[in-house]
């Protein structure tokens, strides 16, 4: 299989391999760490200062619940990688970032180019995340908030 | 007998495996026996039908019928709507789908 | 009505060039079938029976005259000259071709309309009250919350990939005409004691396989704070909703395994979390979108005198307007359902020509209502009759509003790949039954509901008299409910016995109005008459 790694991120890429999320807890001073879509993110929360990448795994499309884990730490202060693994396909890429990952790692490869598109999809966002996108809402109303 | 159905993948009419081609009419059918699935793998990926199956059938005088209502009403068309149908001007079609 | 601003308009034409993208790579086959399903649903395209079949968003109901004349013509270009209006108030086109599609997409967008998430794992298509800013019993319009929450909801990054489905109403008034409790959420827009607008929250109602009438989650939710309390909803669905078998996925399931309670606490404790990530409109936003909802220039001193010299007009007048809150102006249902004729359906004419009504008669608007009718919303008492002789003339004229051949059904088998039966037959032999006018009127509200599958998109549950077609070793089967409301007195119907073959239904369904005309006291309904006696006379009656 191919690797293919998209990262959006100015530090280099940890090497650590990522520990189960339920080995976590015994390993101790773990980088890196792997959630599945059953796992509880919030459990990490009192260790986001010793990781430097968490994978949130996807192992079907269909299951959405990696986009609320991903939004809940960075939400709660995680400014790591956070790298979205496995069935990820590009229609799913900017909704993705939209929740905080800066990484992909695709089952399927995807070129650099595709993803650059598929982020560009939304000229705005209706939405406030944790992408750091001014929402619709406040764009609108920007000169009365300054004013 | 088994007969192939599905749609065509650009304008999503229904079409029956005609042994060479899909046909618009189900009359058109013809038994696949033991084949439906290499057709249908092959015809998919050549994007010629979208979404295709294999139904049982019967080869009547009337021509071929197949075995669930639901694919006699793919057959015909909506009941409703007979102007639609396979037949438009047989006004007493729709017993057809029973 | 909203209108667009530079910022909704490219939102929808960004999504009409991704889908276009999407088509492309299907049609090259570099999507595959399975990968192509779920982005073509969240665009409303479905592969029905016979062939692609469209559902366009029409949000909480609400349409001008342009979006109506639109949406017949689209049926004239892309279609077979004719539409569905369905019981979410969608409208869906039937014979459409995928290649076809985004170019249909982008006419839409000329208008202000599109099909955004009118299918998926995602939050669909907001629904409201159909006689919202014009009736007289409301306490505010629920349009500008619910256009709040259409925006929210649109493209809504973490809410994508739901475990399935979830659908939004929101009404503003005690009386109930959106089936509020049998959503995911259902909101009433209500005032508090101190007199402040807010959201009750009712939530995991629904009804498919399982129906459920939606608990109360929480009584208030200031205005400011509506959008917040939603995404923590959303988000307790999204990550402990069922994925693991698709017909317990509902939001309704969850909640029915882990409690109301629980799931409130849960709620809670994410909503206060929300509340510090400043994801809240502001209240600058929410005036934005209510000027847009101001009452229309109505005038002032009409006259409320109607001449009722006209007897066909006269039982029109009656059965099909309802009070508005403006004197000199009423509030009137256009009827899809003529003798005979297929529930919800309008050909490409009539939509134009009920574009043409709205603008010459209701301030360029005109609602669609779950019950799969038109409204037109705003209509001066002195136009009555001139509008009446009009749809009259154009087959629109019936004046069964609430009545027995008023009757919901859903596709059904005639055109839906879901579907176990066909429904649109029945309602037409129902309402052939019942033609004769006086019957139907003596007979009173009696809501017949048909749906073709136990997805209940034909609302059976809720009908007075519901009908569910079934599969039985491969014929049609039918089977009957009684006591169903979708009201503000909400209830779900309950079975009679065994089912019916279709003419079988019809005799059953006959038997049970002449129990109700037997037994009912001044002023009953059929349903009140129900909850009175109970089943026991009904089904001797049909089974005896």
């Amino acid at each position: 299989m191919v690797e293919t790694l998209l990262r959006y991120r100015g530090d280099e890429a940890s090497a650590a391999p990522a520990v189960s999320f339920a080995a976590f807890a015994d390993a101790g001073n773990a980088a890196a760490v792997r959630i599945e879509p059953g796992d509880d993110a919030r459990a990490l929360l009192p260790h986001l200062s010793q990781l430097a990448r968490i994978d949130i795994a996807f192992p079907s499309f269909g299951d959405g619940r990696g986009y609320s884990a991903a939004r809940i730490l960075r939400e709660n202060g995680y400014t790591g990688e956070l790298r979205a693994v496995g069935d990820v396909l590009i229609d799913q890429l900017s909704h993705m970032r939209r929740c905080g990952f800066d990484a992909f790692a695709p089952d399927r490869p995807i070129s650099a180019d595709a993803a650059a598109k598929a982020f560009a999809t939304w000229p705005e966002v209706y939405q406030k995340t944790v992408d750091g996108r001014t929402p619709i809402w406040a764009l609108r109303h920007r000169e009365t908030d300054h004013g | 007998m088994k007969i192939l159905t599905g749609n065509d993948l650009k304008t999503g009419d229904v079409v029956w495996w005609d042994g060479q081609d899909w046909s618009r009419d189900v009359n058109d059918a013809v038994d696949v026996g033991a084949e439906a699935d290499a057709i249908l793998a092959r015809e998919d990926a050549a994007l010629r039908v979208n979404a295709g199956y294999a139904i049982d059938a019967q080869r009547t005088a009337d021509g071929v019928r197949p075995a669930h209502i639901k694919d006699r009403i793919r057959a015909l068309g909506p009941t409703v709507r007979l102007d639609f149908s396979l037949k438009p001007a047989d006004t007493d079609i729709s017993g057809w789908v029973l | 009505m909203y209108q667009y601003d530079h910022y909704d308009q490219a939102m929808v034409d960004a999504r009409v060039a991704e889908f276009r993208g999407q088509v492309e790579r299907r049609l090259s086959g570099e999507l595959t079938e399975d990968q192509f399903k779920p982005l073509r649903l969240k665009n409303g395209l479905y592969l029905q029976l016979h062939a692609y079949m469209l559902r366009v968003a029409i949000p909480y109901g609400t349409l001008s005259s342009r979006q109506m004349r639109l949406l017949g013509d689209i049926a004239d270009k892309y279609d077979r000259g004719y539409g569905h209006f369905t019981t979410r108030q969608n409208l869906q086109y039937n014979w459409i071709k995928l290649e076809q599609t985004p170019d249909i997409l982008a006419d839409l967008a000329t208008v202000e309309m599109h099909a955004i998430q009118t299918s998926g794992n995602c939050i669909r298509n907001i629904s409201s009250d159909q006689y919202a800013g014009a009736a007289a019993d409301e306490l505010v319009d629920p349009r500008p919350y619910a256009e709040l929450l259409r925006q929210w909801s649109s493209f809504h990054p973490e809410f994508d990939y739901l475990p399935r489905k979830f659908k939004f109403a929101v009404i503003a008034s005690e009386t109930d005409r959106a089936a509020m409790r049998l959503h995911d959420i259902g909101i009433q827009i209500v005032a508090n004691a101190a007199g402040e607008i807010g959201a009750k929250f009712h939530v995991g109602g629904g009804m498919g396989r399982t129906p459920m009438i939606a608990p109360v989650i929480r009584e208030f939710v200031p205005a400011l704070q509506m959008i917040s309390y939603a995404e923590a909803c959303l988000r307790v669905y999204n990550r402990y909703g069922r994925r693991d078998n698709k017909y317990k996925a509902r939001i309704k399931i969850l909640i029915h395994e882990i409690g109301a309670d629980e799931y409130r606490r849960q709620v809670e404790e994410e909503f206060a979390h929300i509340l510090t990530l400043g994801l809240e409109p502001p209240a600058a936003e929410l005036a934005r979108i209510q000027s847009f909802f101001a009452d229309p220039s109505f005038e002032a001193e009409l006259p409320e005198a109607i001449d009722r010299s006209d007897p066909d007009f006269a039982v029109w007048l009656d059965q099909n307007t309802v009070a508005h809150k403006h004197p000199g102006y009423t509030v009137v249902t256009i009827s899809l359902k003529p003798i005979g004729g297929i529930p919800g359906d309008a050909s490409a004419d009539q939509m134009r020509l009920m574009a043409d009504l709205a603008r010459d008669y209701s301030f360029d608007e005109l609602r669609v209502t779950h019950t799969q009718n038109i409204v037109l919303p705003h209509v001066k008492k002195a136009d009555l009759y001139a509008l009446w002789q009009m749809l009259e003339g154009a087959g629109l004229g019936s004046a069964n509003l609430d009545l027995i051949s008023d009757i919901i059904a859903c596709p059904g088998l005639d055109y839906c790949s879901l579907a176990n039966a066909r429904s649109i037959p029945l309602a037409q032999k129902i309402s052939a039954r019942f033609a004769d006018m006086d019957r139907q009127r003596d007979l009173g509200e009696l809501k017949v509901k048909i749906s073709g599958c136990i997805n209940a998109c034909g609302h059976h549950h809720a009908g007075h008299i519901g009908i569910l077609g079934v599969d039985r070793k491969g014929t049609e089967n039918y089977q009957l409910s009684f006591g169903g409301s979708e009201a503000a007195d909400t209830s779900l119907a309950q079975i009679t016995g065994p089912g019916f073959s279709e003419d079988g239904v019809v005799d059953a369904l006959e038997k049970a109005t002449e129990v109700y005309l037997a037994q009912r006291s001044d002023g009953e309904r059929f349903l009140d008459t129900y909850r009175r006696i109970g089943m026991a006379p009904f089904k001797e009656a049909i089974y005896g």
